[in-house]
């Protein structure tokens, strides 16, 4: 804590500074409630979105390849596989933010990891909706 | 910004156990797990892209005892992180805060969880 936001915060000096002012760059995230918020609107989207996968179960998991393009391809599994994998990656990164925010201590460090598990999480999701968009238009029926 | 002068909050050491908190440290280590889970599904889809020969070595992998343990883990981890999600977003809205409300939901969530993916995975055996 540098001495000018430890006087503004304790008040111990006269100061013109809001409690605000002197709240912002604090705390483990340097950030207001923007994460604690997105973290909820990914949650509150991946319930539907996971549900959509219970009645389609034998298709998630068919071993049969010509099959599995067919399902996976076709426009309205397409679409939801792309959502689900923007949402639950999207989601996983928030809350694995959180966890190296809590215990990762030394701050270069802690930066370090925040950008690969952000950069990780981009590159894995960019790798999904890649091949399901391909999948899609090489294989994929147009039903259902 | 290391300053040794401030108190530490006492760790779980400390605590007698507690339902409530052993849903809380799941919740964590079940996201994290379903973290590294977004490479599996990652090499499954391209794996799916890449061709037969790509997507028959994903699923001889997931046919093996270590891939059946790992989505059966994964598996488990989807339906409760899941329920327990649903048990935050209902906290969100201010209710079920009571000590018997959360450790009622506590139990009904983890048991809830166990059946669920049990049910999913004999449901899903005509493929895994």
């Amino acid at each position: 804590m540098t001495e000018e936001k430890k006087s503004a915060y304790t008040h111990t000096q006269p100061t013109i500074r809001t409690p605000l002012g002197a709240a912002r760059g604090l705390g483990s995230a340097k950030e207001g409630a923007h994460h604690w918020w997105m973290q909820r609107v990914s949650a509150i989207a991946l319930v539907p979105l996971s549900l959509y996968w219970l009645s389609y179960l034998p298709h998630l998991t068919s071993s049969n390849y010509a099959d599995f393009l067919g399902w996976i391809g076709a426009p309205a599994t397409a679409i939801v596989a792309i959502l689900f994998v923007i949402a639950s990656f999207y989601h996983a990164a928030l809350g694995i933010q959180v966890i190296i925010e809590d215990y990762i201590i030394s701050e270069g460090l802690k930066i370090a990891t925040l950008l690969l598990n952000k950069f990780t999480f981009f590159a894995l999701a960019a790798a999904c909706i890649f091949s399901i968009a391909y999948i899609s238009f090489t294989h994929g029926h147009m039903t259902p | 910004m290391a300053n040794d002068s401030r108190p530490l909050s006492p760790h779980l050491q400390i605590y007698r156990w507690q339902i409530t908190m052993t849903l809380s440290i799941l919740h964590r280590v079940t996201g994290f797990g379903l973290g590294l889970g977004a490479l599996l599904v990652t090499w499954w889809l391209m794996a799916a892209a890449q061709g037969e020969e790509r997507f028959n070595t994903f699923q001889a992998f997931a046919h093996s005892p270590i891939g059946k343990l790992m989505i059966f883990g994964w598996v488990w981890s989807f339906v409760f992180h899941f329920l327990n999600g649903i048990r935050h977003l209902v906290w969100d809205t201010g209710r079920g805060f009571t000590i018997k409300q959360a450790a009622n939901s506590a139990w009904f969530v983890l048991i809830l969880s166990v059946v669920g993916a049990l049910v999913i995975w004999c449901a899903a055996r005509g493929g895994v």
